[in-house]
């Protein structure tokens, strides 16, 4: 008995470390609509300054006051961040804000390293908490009580501070509707300052008071990002209480979880999130987001198809790419493969995103499942290349069919949080189902048949299906089906008033995405030649990502050129320098402030003020949407 | 007078640029590939390891006379961009062999493209046992002692305790899967009558090691096997001291001896593990001196694991490549089988049957000395003393 009690305490610590983090990223984007990636950055800074602090300053003091003292650091470094670069975007399509907060993260990765060095670092034990209480023969270390009580205290003091101070009074009504909120003449600028501030106060603060008991290192960002957003989503976006309540949740199934099933941690959250969601759309103490009020920019720029001037530019582009062979080498062409299946992956997800307004962040699981359908076909069925690659992105649509259906339930950030619940159950069982998927080794000797296998016919190849993907999907934009789904995506209710089933349109459209990416996912299979689960996981979806980001999420093919820049530059760097990521987040960040559009949707931008400036163009117009906000 | 100019000095620029070029053709190029983003505790000083051996190699000839130059890339901890690396290495950079990779994932994406494209790879430090057996291939040699060979070397030592409850913790990956298996199955082969009474597989970095403790203690078990390394390691340590864990169990632990590991613990390292490891501070053979002091007069540093790995990758490279006279990637493998060479540790040898090096490992315990973790008793096990019969290999082996 006293072992469950003790395990039960060893849980709530955990829980209370990951409340922390989880709170601050909750309060922020309750407010300010950031999905910010770059929290877990936040709090590995706050372990690596809290390190530094305590190693300098001695005593009992000394330690707690380095605790505080790097938390608020951090949240210095927070505002800088806000007011330097967020406060730029806010106007931004939604999720733009990620690439900022990605490019940021991808830069502090290095960093870290640069100041600190690549050893693992061990800080020193809390004075007063370096032993462990008796209870009935079994230790509890008297830091996890530290943390079991310090848990409720923030939350707490969170509390009154929302309930019982003006600030609290403004985040709440922000967080329910921060356009009333900025209509009534609060002054939203130092108010998002605060909340981001705030709530990379948290961020630190959890970070540092885990070097006690954990290692710092540059990697501590990612092991807990995911984490925190999966148990933000549970508990609700915006609420602490759900927050804390999820914390507990995650942590105490997964201290009884791995008695039961010791390899259950792997995708224990994610099996939660996935069930709490499908149970309660909104987390368990969220509320359903109100309908947006503004409508997306689009309605100034039209989507129209291509003019024939604009089609044959394209064809000559087309046919340029198609003369590579000529003279480049081997390299060059296997790396233009490689950007041809990325603008094939890109472009899937941007017909959800931008068509849809369905955001998925679990994309790479239908471009995994695709290359896995080959490695199956190949492997085992021992098929030859053309049936697999007919067949092969079957998988990628089969799996997008049934998540799909889930999914287009939800909205939003949820439905973005579902994907990737489903992404990550995929990339558990082929991690971890090893007789069939070879687990992380993965499934080796996948090469093309003769025909294709030198790298220029396999370019062509590449190149041409890439080409066919694109054309296919911008007929689709311009089909009654595109014109369905935009409306679904504009505004449910009044699609479903003209008879639109908007749920099953959804649905069709994810199906699609799912399968197009697919067919990227089986070509890739036979371009590496072998299959791993890296092909589902995570950094591919944020990469897909990021290459609509970039490309320009309100465009209708933004996401080619957004696929291109990005993989070039991508394998560009990593070639160059081992300081990829540091230059990569740079060169993010200053596309993020000067282009917040996006590539394509800047020059869209630009192209539209010209075409209006010399004749006078329709008054309707002529307003940037700016002004309408 | 400005477009002459122009042109004139582009002329001489590509005058230049194929001058250059052509004196490069007379250099010797190793592709060299690792994680020097995603891991750089380990390859940093193997980087160091590397570059001492370049310097080494060049100041003493070269090969057969030519320079050796290697082409370092960074993989991001990515088989596939591991597989872009290597590609560009063939196909752009023109070398001779590729070389290094740590993850064994991407030791294992290295290897089949060497296969594919028909390019020798000499894998450096990936410990799965796939990489010479079960997807072996006659392009693929590998240089570390694997993980059967490290979990035989404990096994020797581990059955002779008398703890018949075991426990093990693993990182859920393929390396701590496969770590565990042998164990198991060459502890149990020696000691029939031991007990596994408890296994924990925390994910690879993210061990909640609170509850992973709490749950081994309630097993109670005599004896524990540890594979989690690096920052995980670091978690278990602390927890399981503050819980007493270990307090009264022995425990036998994969590569914690290696400095990379052990000195992050510093006075939390606990005392009495069976380990393997590098004790650097305490090999007294005149190879290891030799590389010692050179190594510490060119960097200013002890050396990690890393250094002796990435310092012995192009030493051997550079043996096979000299011993070839040539850069046929089918006479390097030829001049491979059977190769023997000096190293830091002593005679190492590739073998034919599996290309697998006999490079050994150190097994001791691990000490607390002046607030440091240390290794004693530790003495030198030999690679070839700890793999299986050549008629089992054949069996493991696909024939080439």
């Amino acid at each position: 008995m006293a072992f469950y009690v003790v395990q039960f305490l060893t849980g709530l610590a955990s829980a209370a470390s990951l409340f922390l983090v989880a709170s601050g990223l909750s309060i922020i984007f309750g407010v300010t609509r950031i999905v910010n990636f770059a929290h877990g950055a936040f709090y590995m800074i706050g372990a690596y300054v809290a390190f530094t602090l305590t190693e300098r300053l001695s005593g009992a003091f000394g330690f707690w006051g380095s605790i505080v003292l790097a938390a608020l650091a951090v949240a210095l470094i927070g505002v800088i961040v806000e007011m330097v670069l967020l406060r730029r975007i806010y106007h931004a399509p939604e999720l733009f804000q990620l690439l900022a907060t990605f490019g940021l993260t991808l830069m502090v990765e290095d960093l870290v390293v640069l100041i600190w060095g690549p050893d693992d670092l061990v800080g020193r034990r809390a004075p007063g908490f370096k032993g462990a209480i008796d209870f009935f023969g079994q230790n509890i270390p008297s830091y996890d009580l530290f943390l079991i009580v310090l848990g409720p205290v923030v939350l707490g003091i969170l509390w009154l501070l929302f309930q019982r101070t003006r600030w609290g009074v403004l985040v709440r009504a922000a967080t329910q509707d921060r356009d009333m909120v900025a209509a009534l003449g609060v002054n939203q600028k130092w108010l998002f300052t605060s909340v981001f501030a705030v709530g990379v106060f948290l961020a630190a603060l959890g970070g540092a008071l885990q070097i006690p008991r954990d290692a710092v290192h540059h990697a501590m960002d990612l092991r807990i990002i995911v984490e925190v957003f999966v148990v933000v989503v549970i508990g609700g976006l915006g609420s602490i209480v759900g927050a804390f309540v999820a914390a507990v949740l995650v942590s105490e199934l997964n201290a009884f979880g791995i008695l039961i099933f010791p390899k259950i941690s792997i995708i224990l959250v994610f099996l939660v999130m996935a069930v709490v969601l499908i149970v309660r759309p909104w987390g368990l103490f969220g509320k359903p987001e109100a309908a947006a009020r503004k409508t997306p920019g689009l309605t100034v720029n039209p989507w129209r198809p291509l003019t024939s001037n604009e089609r044959l530019a394209s064809l000559a582009a087309l046919a340029i790419a198609a003369t590579l062979p000529l003279f480049a080498g081997n390299y060059a062409l296997t790396v233009g493969s490689e950007i041809a299946i990325f603008v094939i992956f890109a472009v899937s997800l941007h017909f959800l995103m931008s068509v849809g307004g369905l955001a998925s962040f679990g994309h790479a699981a239908y471009f995994g499942l695709g290359a896995y359908g080959i490695a199956f076909l190949a492997k085992m069925a021992g098929l030859p290349m053309i049936v697999c690659l007919l067949l092969g992105p079957l998988l990628g649509c089969l799996g997008a069919a049934v998540f799909g259906f889930f999914a287009v339930q939800l909205s939003g950030v949820y439905f973005a949080m579902l994907t990737l619940a489903f992404a990550q159950i995929v990339w558990s069982i082929a991690f971890q189902w090893v007789n069939v998927t070879g687990g992380d080794n993965g499934i080796l000797g996948l090469w093309p048949s003769s025909w294709a296998a030198s790298p220029s016919h396999f370019y062509w190849l590449a190149l041409g299906v890439a080409a066919l993907v694109t054309i296919a999907l911008r007929a689709m934009v311009f089909s009654p089906f595109g014109y369905a789904l935009r409306a679904t995506r504009d505004s449910v209710l009044r699609s479903e008033a003209i008879g639109i089933n908007a749920k099953r349109i959804q649905w069709t459209a994810f199906v699609i995405a799912g399968t197009t990416a697919g067919i990227g996912g089986a070509l890739f299979a036979y371009l590496k030649g072998s299959v791993f689960p890296d092909n589902l996981g995570i950094s591919l979806s944020v990469d897909a990502l990021v290459m609509v980001l970039l490309g320009g999420v309100e465009t209708v093919s933004g996401a080619v050129i957004g696929a291109i820049v990005y993989k070039a530059l991508n394998i560009w760097l990593v070639s160059q320098t081992d300081l990829s990521k540091l230059v990569l987040g740079g060169f993010i960040m200053l596309i993020v402030v000067v282009f917040p559009k996006g590539i394509v949707g800047m020059l869209e931008m630009l192209a539209q003020r010209r075409r209006k400036s010399s004749p006078p163009g329709s008054p309707l117009l002529a307003k940037p949407i700016e002004s309408a906000e | 007078m400005r477009a002459r100019n122009t042109i004139v000095g582009a002329a001489f620029a590509l005058l230049t640029s194929g001058m250059a070029h052509s004196a490069l053709a007379q250099d010797i190029k190793i592709g060299e590939i690792n994680s020097y983003s995603l891991l750089p505790a380990f390859t940093e000083p193997y980087r160091k390891g590397w570059q001492l051996a370049v310097e080494e190699v060049n100041a003493a000839g070269g090969i057969n006379g030519k320079k050796l130059v290697v082409v370092s890339k960074d993989d991001g901890g990515k088989p596939a961009d591991a597989q872009t690396a290597a590609n560009e290495l063939v196909s752009s950079e023109g070398v001779a062999m590729l070389a290094g990779t740590f993850l064994s994932n991407i030791g294992l994406a290295v290897s089949d493209f060497a296969n594919q494209k028909k390019v020798f790879f000499l894998a450096a430090e990936p410990l799965t046992d796939a990489i010479t057996w079960s997807k072996g291939n006659k392009y693929t040699f590998r240089l570390r002692p694997s993980n059967y060979m490290q979990a035989a070397m404990l096994v020797e030592a581990a059955a002779k305790l008398p703890a018949k409850r075991w426990a093990t913790i693993a990182p859920n990956y393929e390396y701590g899967q496969s770590a565990v298996a042998v164990f198991k199955k060459l502890m149990s082969e020696k000691r029939p009558d031991i007990q596994w009474v408890d296994e924990q597989w925390p994910p690879q970095g993210k061990i909640d090691a609170g509850p992973v403790v709490q749950a081994v203690a309630a097993a109670n078990p005599e004896a524990i096997l540890n594979v989690t390394f690096g920052a995980d390691l670091v978690k278990l340590v602390r927890e399981g001291n503050t819980r007493g864990l270990f307090k009264g169990r022995e425990v036998v632990s994969f590569l914690t001896g290696e400095p990379e590991y052990l000195d992050p613990l510093k006075d939390e390292t606990p005392e009495g593990w069976i380990v393997t490891g590098y004790p650097w501070y305490s090999i007294k053979t005149p190879e290891h001196d030799a590389f010692l002091k050179a190594y510490q007069a060119k960097y200013n540093d002890y050396p990690r694991l890393g250094s002796i790995v990435g310092y012995q990758t192009i030493k051997s490279a550079a043996a096979i490549l000299a011993k070839a006279g040539s850069t046929d990637p089918e006479k390097l493998i030829a001049a491979a089988e059977g190769l023997s060479m000096g190293s830091p540790f002593g005679e190492i040898t590739f073998r034919k049957i599996d290309h697998q090096s006999t490079l050994g490992a150190f097994v001791g315990k691990t000490a607390l000395k002046d607030g440091k973790g240390v290794m004693v008793d530790s003495s030198y096990k030999k690679g070839a003393d700890y793999l299986p019969s050549d008629a089992e290999i054949e069996k493991l082996r696909p024939k080439d």
